[in-house]
């Protein structure tokens, strides 16, 4: 296990040098000028280049590519063109909301779908069944907007329940923590409550096939306890992939939820600093995405070693 | 034992009753604040931050009119060369130092750098000097006509006053340290980029006298703390948000809410800024076909203000079309020398565009797609450009390549281009000094880079003159020559009220996004 953790380890150091030189460069020969942006509406074409200058934009790319390398291999991100704040510290602000929220959301998610998806299979092709498969594809289709609009109007204005925007940090409290993370959790929930409900009912069914779920019945077990012990525990490596996946998803890619609920996570940071072409905030915040998919990945990875005693590394 | 419990419940009881009276004002404002740094850029977020902070050594009333801020008793010699500024009493930095005149000079000096009007100011001023705390001199080479108007402008850059130890920061580098002598102090400890900025109530702080009006007059502060909320960019969720009475302002909803907000309650709408904005469409003089003045006066033409108007404004109440490049009801706003576009019609455009020679070469026009605000105007013009008999290359970006794009001097197939369209906030274009578009000094004037002698040399001329009538004269022969030669085509006019809850009033007439005077009941 400790070498195969160790390998792991080692090959994310060409991913991350990868994803660090295709960043860079895409953000250099894409259209869009930082100078031009921070310098407002009314800068002259003289101003635009001394702030171009200032930034370290008018040197060639493979200097300015040197400069951030070595910033990064020192531990140091660099600094934002607009905020004049670490990329770090930015990072480190919009971490709480993002976490929060992805972590609510799969709770809510495996809470509901995984009992959802174990009891589908195990009445496969009843009303029960269909009406799940139903919901699913509805989870799936529904615009996430679509949801959040429809949810705030319903739960904040119509019924006074919730607050409609806004993030609270959990230092301040649990419940207002809780308040305003409630909604936008249960708008993204949805559509992973239907992908892992699905995935969960065909690993599921797939499970309960098997020689040794007839066996478990033969010796007289409880069908609840053959389902849970035998069937679903199986049928984990799957489920806790997609779930995997979800995860890295959520941290990276909730922009449309963030926005619409006023949540200063990294998805909106990274929008933010795509339209303003803040280039270390999206170097940074990219590298940042990298590192934590290929851990998440290793975490999936490792806990198939438990779900599955005959996976060994 | 218990009597300490007792005691110690009690303070936080009192302590929870204070924290409860604290009078907060939750604000949305129009965009996001990225750069504390108003002298650096021009973004009117950083201005607005600005009045937040600092203080100003004039202020411009809702009338247009130049009034003293920080500024006590001036005077002006006989020659008009030697301006002497008393600063007022009790004016005090937020680290509780004085402003002195040596903190003035340093302002001026920084902001002379970066700002267009102060840059022009400062080829008057020989010297500046303090012969005490409270006093300081422009000494100038010769007579200049708008000493007052640069120093209480009220749009970007706003000359602001900053400790001298800050203001020292070379012009190209931005500030770190944001410390004024305003109504509100920063909290930069809270302050999180693209989530909220709060400022609160600044108790040393001493107003004048007189009522508030624009950015003059007393700036009384009736609220412990004003928070912006910069997370807040979905329209429909901020209307959300204000109906609840999660926020307390929206300082520029979209148009498509405003019916919506009509029928909340608990909502009101204040058309705080009657002046408003005006649009523009700029055209680029380098390349063809717009470096032959033919073919814009035919574009002019074509450009009717109503149907760019209807298109992206919409609400009949918020709009007016205005026949001068100047804001309409300012002391420069005028409908002279107008007629090419305020009396021209599709058929004199078409008659024009034949008659100019242009040889069908495609117009490339940016259109921003994320900025709702200016988003429809290309289309319109687009089309009207069409009709008039011109190929048109419409192409969709994002607002901040439009802006990287349009610094571009190249032709249009190397990636430049031949219009862009936006909106300008009225003291901004509502003189021929302050009003960028107008400027004609070829490469070295505003995107579009229009070049034309006479402009200048009247430019010059208005500068350096001191009588009002004269100043008039002048403004109104630019002008003519300005739509003469087609720096650009004015576009109409536009109010885009805020809304507020109806707790929140005291709002101050006048340009600009502030929050002195504002009481939340």
């Amino acid at each position: 296990m400790a070498a195969f953790l160790a390998r792991r380890l080692l090959a994310t150091i060409p991913v991350l040098a990868v994803v660090a030189v295709l960043v860079f460069l895409m953000l250099r020969i894409t259209p869009g000028d930082p100078a031009a942006i921070l310098a407002g509406d009314a800068a002259s074409a003289e101003q635009i280049t001394r702030i171009r200058a200032s930034l370290g934009l008018d040197r060639p790319i493979h200097v300015q590519f040197g400069i951030w390398l070595g910033q990064v291999l020192s531990g140091d991100l660099g600094e934002s063109f607009f905020y004049k704040t670490k990329v770090s510290t930015l990072i480190g602000q919009r971490l709480e909301p993002t976490l929060s929220l992805a972590a609510l959301t799969m709770l809510i998610a495996v809470t509901v779908a995984v009992p959802l998806g174990a009891a589908a299979a195990w009445r496969f092709g009843g009303w029960f069944d269909r009406a799940l498969m139903g919901f699913s594809v509805l989870g799936f289709s529904l615009p996430v907007f679509v949801l959040a609009y429809v949810l705030i109007w319903l739960v904040s204005l119509k019924l006074g329940l919730l607050p409609v925007q806004g993030y609270q940090r959990l230092a301040d409290g649990a419940w207002p923590w809780l308040r305003h993370l409630l909604l936008p959790a249960l708008t993204l929930s949805i559509i992973y409550i239907a992908l892992i409900a699905r995935v969960t009912r065909a690993s599921v069914l797939e499970a309960l096939g098997e020689d040794y779920i007839r066996t478990a019945r033969a010796k007289g077990l409880a069908e609840l306890r053959v389902l849970v012990r035998h069937a679903l525990a199986n049928a984990a490596v799957p489920i806790v992939t997609v779930i995997g996946i979800g995860v890295a998803l959520l941290i990276g890619g909730v922009v449309v939820t963030e926005s619409v609920y006023a949540i200063p996570g990294l998805g909106r940071l990274t929008v933010d600093a795509v339209l303003a072409r803040d280039f270390p905030t999206i170097q940074g915040v990219i590298l940042f995405f990298s590192v934590a998919y290929v851990f998440i990945n290793l975490l999936v990875d490792v806990s198939y070693v438990f779900l599955d005693p005959r996976i060994r590394y | 034992m218990s009597r300490k419990i007792v005691a110690a419940a009690l303070l936080a009881a009192l302590a929870g009753a204070a924290a409860a009276q604290e009078k907060v004002l939750r604000v949305v404002p129009h965009s996001n604040l990225s750069i504390l740094d108003p002298i650096w850029t021009t973004q009117y977020m950083a201005r607005n931050h600005g009045y937040m902070i600092y203080d100003t050594l004039f202020g411009t009333d809702e009338k247009s009119q130049v009034k003293p801020q920080m500024v006590d008793t001036w005077t002006v010699s006989p020659d008009r060369r030697l301006w002497t500024f008393r600063l007022r009493e009790g004016l005090e930095f937020h680290d509780g130092k004085p402003v002195t005149g040596e903190d003035v000079i340093a302002s001026l000096v920084r902001w002379g750098k970066r700002d267009a009007m102060g840059q022009k100011l400062m080829t008057f001023v020989e010297r500046m000097d303090s012969p005490d705390p409270k006093t300081f001199r422009l000494f100038l080479r010769e007579p200049c006509g708008f000493v007052l108007e640069a120093l209480g402008k009220p749009s970007s850059n706003v000359p602001f006053i900053m400790p001298k130890r800050v203001a020292d920061t070379p012009a190209d580098k931005q500030i770190e340290e944001h410390i004024g002598s305003g109504p509100y102090i920063f909290k930069r400890d809270e302050f999180k980029p693209g989530d909220r900025a709060v400022y609160v109530k600044n108790p040393k702080y001493v107003p004048r006298k007189e009522p508030p009006s624009g950015t003059a007059g007393g700036k009384h502060v009736y609220v412990d703390r004003v928070e912006w909320n910069l997370a807040l960019r979905d329209a429909q969720a901020q209307v959300n948000a204000l109906a609840k009475g999660e926020v307390d302002v929206l300082e520029r909803p979209a148009f498509e809410s405003y019916e919506q907000l009509k029928k909340i309650p608990d909502v009101v709408l204040v058309t705080k800024d009657p002046l408003g904005f005006q649009y523009m469409a700029r055209f680029n003089h380098l390349h063809p076909p717009f470096n032959n003045p033919k073919v814009r006066q035919a574009a002019l033409a074509a450009m009717a203000q109503e149907p760019f108007l209807r298109a992206q404004v919409g609400v009949k109440e918020f709009y007016r079309t205005c026949p001068s490049m100047f804001t309409c009801g300012t002391p420069y706003g005028s409908a002279k020398g107008s007629e090419i576009q305020s009396k021209s019609n599709m058929k004199k455009a078409q008659e024009l565009l034949k008659a100019s020679g242009y040889d069908g070469t495609p117009v490339v026009i940016l259109k921003p797609t994320d900025l709702a605000a200016i988003q429809k105007l290309p289309d319109v013009a687009a089309q009207l450009l069409r009709q008039a008999g011109f190929k048109v290359d419409l192409q969709a970006m994002d607002w901040n390549t439009v802006v990287s794009r349009r610094a571009k001097k190249e032709p249009p197939a190397q990636g430049g281009w031949n219009i862009f369209l936006t909106a300008w906030v009225a003291p901004d274009i509502w003189n021929p000094l302050t009003n960028a578009a107008i400027g004609a000094q070829g490469e070295k004037s505003w995107f579009g880079w229009p070049s034309d002698e006479t402009i200048e040399k009247l430019r010059d001329e208005f500068a350096r003159a001191t009588d009002e009538a004269k100043k008039k004269a002048l403004a109104e022969a630019i002008q003519v020559r300005a739509f003469e030669i087609v720096t650009h085509a004015p576009l109409g006019e536009y109010v885009n009220p805020l809304a507020a809850r109806k707790n929140v009033t005291g709002w101050v007439i006048g340009p600009g996004d502030i929050y002195w005077n504002v009481k939340k009941n």
